[in-house]
Formats: structure tokens, C-alpha cells, sequence
């Protein structure tokens, strides 16, 4: 199913949605990756203030090349998300209700994801230039000093992502392989 | 002795990094418009014309294909009767220096493991040198992504474990990689050599074209094998299910010791980068 979601998005909105379903993102987001996330996360253990209310907020795991002038960003697509996987249930757990990356998920993150009632998100990852034409502003807003693996507040409009685990946990990842195998064969 | 500029080695250097990160080689080009042709799920058919959309915008609007603008590794060929005024190492980084930061390519390097703090201009590159005969200066780009890197692999097999124990150990691995390291593949594979050797002829391997197999017969036969297995595993475009799981297995090998049968498998995405430039 292909469909449209503005976010942040309602988390009923955000429970209709089923792994495999195509979803065109617009609204606000933010980037974070390795560093930020190790980051946010030690603040939020140490009881202090991060940067971004993770309330409701969708993260990309981005990490930009520079823009060119006249450009809003450079090549923006997703960095492997496994490597958040140890800092992503706190951050579910503190509001966090989408995330935008490529690859698989541990098992933790897929529990977490059900209890949190949120959604993981892949875009295709090598078309970073081609996803980059979605984000029409970008500003960073945090951790400045980490280059690339900055904090920054996107817009987007029309971001191509296809829901891999939903708040069900269902996980396309282990289902497609087989749907594809079953319906084509091995040839 | 023939005299080289070490001015000479940074622009060029600088240039190949820009360019490699624009724009792929021909035969990556053409094997993934075949992939498009010969994939039967809807969903990667689809994912894979956005993989080409992708590559003609990079290359007209001089966006990077991808935003991993990878560690830049090099190969060196330095013909024995060719002098470097100024030093050969430093003339490299330079070029990498100012080849990311001019380029607007990211800076992807941290200096030390641990302490994890950004270079901010993607120095130092890593660089495999062979000294050769000949008074030519050759150098490769080959810009690498961690996404599929991190999902390499190296195993000291038994000599007993045989081509068989090769089979199993590039199938485990591209299975593990599966949609981390952004499929459809190119896959380097070094058999022999030693521990680091193996590592070293893996990525070597992926700086050949494609569309040219090995001209040892048995090693030739193995790529198509493993070519033809990976591709019934399903794994796909991004992973999502498919025919097009990987576009070539290349193969590099080396003599080794009676004791041991080193194989190491480096996973590259489809963004498979390189450039070379003849001084």
C-alpha cells in the first residue's frame, strides 16, 4: 500500500501502518547517528537535558555531505541502523516514535517498538543524492562541533520510505525473502 | 630516475577522489541497468530505478552517490624507476585533503579508534603500495562505504575445508550482510596469501571491472558459481527480495602455506567506487 504520512504523526496514525506498506514522509525531522546518539543517550542516563524533545519525533540516521552552494544539503541517505540498536530502547522509551535507516534491528529495538507503540522505517540506501531533493530545509540545531554527526532539523516533503517493523513487530526483513522465494523460485 | 612532482600526485589525487564520488565506472553502470532488466519483484525493480535515477542526479547536479564518500583507500603502483619530489605518502593525503574538502564530500575519519575525534578533512587515506618495474606512477582510488565494510569478513580455513569451505564461507557472509550492507552487492573475495594478505587482495579484487572474470579457469568457474548461488538466496535490492542480490563475485588469489587456506570476503554495496590515474 503506498500512502502519505505528515509528521510528527499521531501514534493511532502511526499504529495503521503495516510492514511493507510504502510511505511517503513530509513534515519535520531530525538526523542523528553514531555520535549523537551515544551523546543523548549518556546525558539521558546521567538525568540531564538533551538538545531535542524526542516526544513524538522521527529521527533519520543521517549523516550528510556538505551542500554545495544554492543546495539545501548534500547526499542525504540512511547509514546502517543496528549500530543505534544499544541506544535506541531509552530512546523509545522517552518518546521517540519513528526512525528512518536501512538494515535489520535487534531483537530489543523490535520489542521495544511494540511496548512504545512506534515504527522503524527504511529508505534505500546508495541513493543519496536522489533522497536528497526531499529535504527542502536543514539546520543544525545541536553537537555542532561533530560535523557530519550533528543534530539537525530537516523538512521534508514526500521522503520515500517503506515501513519495515510496525507496532505489531512485524518485520518485513524476515518476511520479503520468503514472499519473494515462495513466489518466484530460486531462479 | 624519472622526476614526479609532488604537485603533480595531489591534483590528481584530488581530482579521482571527486570524480569517484560522482559518478561509477561504466560496467557498474551497465550491470545494474541489467539488473533492473532481469529483476522479477515489483519492489526491487522499483528500488533499483531509484538506484539509477540516483546515479544519473549525482553525476548532472555533482551530488556524491552516496553520502558515505567512504575512507579513501588506495593501490599504488610505483614503477622502481620513478622518484616522487617531496614524498609519495604526503602528496596522497594532501590530494585526499583537498579532494574532500573542495569536493564537498564527507569527512567520514576519526583519528584514533577509541578516542573517536573527527579529522574533519577525511585524512589519513590508506594506502597498499607495490613497487613495480618501469618508470610509471599508478594510482587507484577506491573510496569505501562502512555500511557494507562492517559486514566483511575473514576466516583462516583448513586446507582440508577446500573450495567447498570457500562456498560456505562467502554464502554465510552475504547472508549475514544482507540489507546492512545495501545489496545488490559487488563481492571481493581473497583466497590465500596470510591473514592480512587474504584482506588485502578481497578489496583489490573489487577495483576490477565487473564484466572481466578471472583468467585462472577453476577461479573463473567458482565466480559464476557463487555469483549463480548468491542470487538464489532472494536477499534482493535493499534487501527487500529479489533476483539481483549481487552483480559480481571477483576473485583475487595468492600462494599460501601447506598449513592454511585464508579467505577473506570484503562486501561492498552498489556503489562499488574507483578511479585510477597514470602519472
Amino acid at each position: 500500500m503506498e500512502t502519505v504520512l505528515h509528521v510528527p504523526a499521531a501514534r493511532e496514525e502511526l499504529a495503521e501502518l503495516r510492514a511493507g506498506d510504502y510511505v511517503y514522509i513530509s513534515g519535520t525531522i531530525y538526523t542523528a547517528r553514531d555520535a549523537a546518539h551515544k551523546r543523548m543517550y549518556e546525558s539521558l542516563t546521567q538525568g540531564e537535558e538533551i538538545p531535542i524533545s524526542l516526544d513524538g519525533t522521527f529521527l533519520y540516521y543521517l549523516g550528510p555531505t556538505p551542500a554545495r552552494e544554492g543546495q539545501v544539503i548534500g547526499s542525504a541517505g540512511p547509514t546502517t541502523s543496528s549500530r543505534m540498536d544499544k541506544y535506541t530502547p531509552l530512546l523509545l522509551r522517552k518518546g521517540l516514535a519513528g526512525m528512518i535507516g536501512k538494515g535489520k534491528r535487534s531483537e530489543e529495538v523490535r520489542r521495544t517498538i511494540v511496548e512504545q507503540r512506534a515504527v522503524y522505517f527504511a529508505a534505500v540506501g546508495g541513493a543519496g543524492a536522489l533522497l536528497s531533493q526531499c529535504i527542502k530545509a536543514s539546520e543544525v540545531i545541536a553537537y555542532e562541533d561533530l560535523g557530519t554527526e550533528a543534530i539537525r532539523k530537516l523538512t521534508v516533503e514526500r521522503l520515500p520510505v517503506i515501513v519495515i517493523i510496525d507496532s505489531e513487530g512485524n518485520n518485513l526483513y524476515e518476511s520479503a525473502v520468503q514472499d519473494y522465494l515462495e513466489k518466484y523460485g530460486r531462479e | 630516475m624519472r622526476e614526479i612532482l609532488a604537485a603533480d600526485v595531489v591534483a590528481a589525487v584530488k581530482k579521482i577522489c571527486i570524480e569517484a564520488n560522482l559518478s561509477l565506472a561504466p560496467d557498474m553502470v551497465r550491470a545494474l541497468d541489467d539488473a533492473r532488466e532481469t529483476e522479477k519483484s515489483p519492489l526491487g525493480k522499483k528500488v533499483l530505478g531509484q538506484l539509477q535515477e540516483n546515479l544519473k542526479l549525482a553525476k548532472e547536479a555533482e551530488i556524491p552517490i552516496c553520502q558515505d564518500t567512504g575512507m579513501a583507500v588506495f593501490f599504488v603502483r610505483l614503477g622502481q624507476e620513478v622518484h616522487v619530489d617531496g614524498g609519495l605518502t604526503e602528496a596522497i593525503n594532501e590530494g585526499v585533503r583537498q579532494g574532500y574538502t573542495e569536493g564537498y564530500l564527507r569527512k567520514s575519519v576519526v583519528g584514533d579508534p577509541l578516542l573517536r575525534v573527527n579529522t574533519k578533512d577525511n585524512t589519513p587515506a590508506i594506502i597498499h603500495y607495490d613497487v613495480v618495474p618501469g618508470e610509471e606512477l599508478s594510482i587507484t582510488i577506491a573510496p569505501k562505504g562502512f555500511g557494507s565494510e562492517n559486514m566483511s569478513r575473514q576466516y583462516m580455513l583448513k586446507p582440508a575445508d577446500g573450495v567447498e569451505g570457500v562456498r560456505n564461507a562467502v554464502l554465510k557472509t552475504v547472508n549475514e550482510a544482507g540489507p546492512n550492507a545495501c545489496p545488490p552487492f559487488v563481492i571481493g573475495v581473497g583466497i590465500g596469501g596470510d591473514f592480512e594478505l587474504s584482506a588485502i587482495l578481497a578489496k583489490k579484487a573489487l577495483t576490477r571491472s565487473v564484466e572481466v572474470r578471472s583468467s585462472l579457469p577453476h577461479i573463473r568457474q567458482l565466480e559464476e558459481e557463487l555469483l549463480r548461488s548468491i542470487n538464489r538466496l532472494g536477499i534482493g535490492p535493499a534487501g527487500l527480495g529479489g533476483r539481483n542480490t549481487a552483480l559480481a563475485v571477483n576473485i583475487e588469489t595468492y600462494a599460501t602455506h601447506i598449513a592454511g587456506l585464508p579467505v577473506a570476503i570484503n562486501m561492498c554495496c552498489h556503489v562499488n567506487r574507483h578511479r585510477t590515474v597514470k602519472l
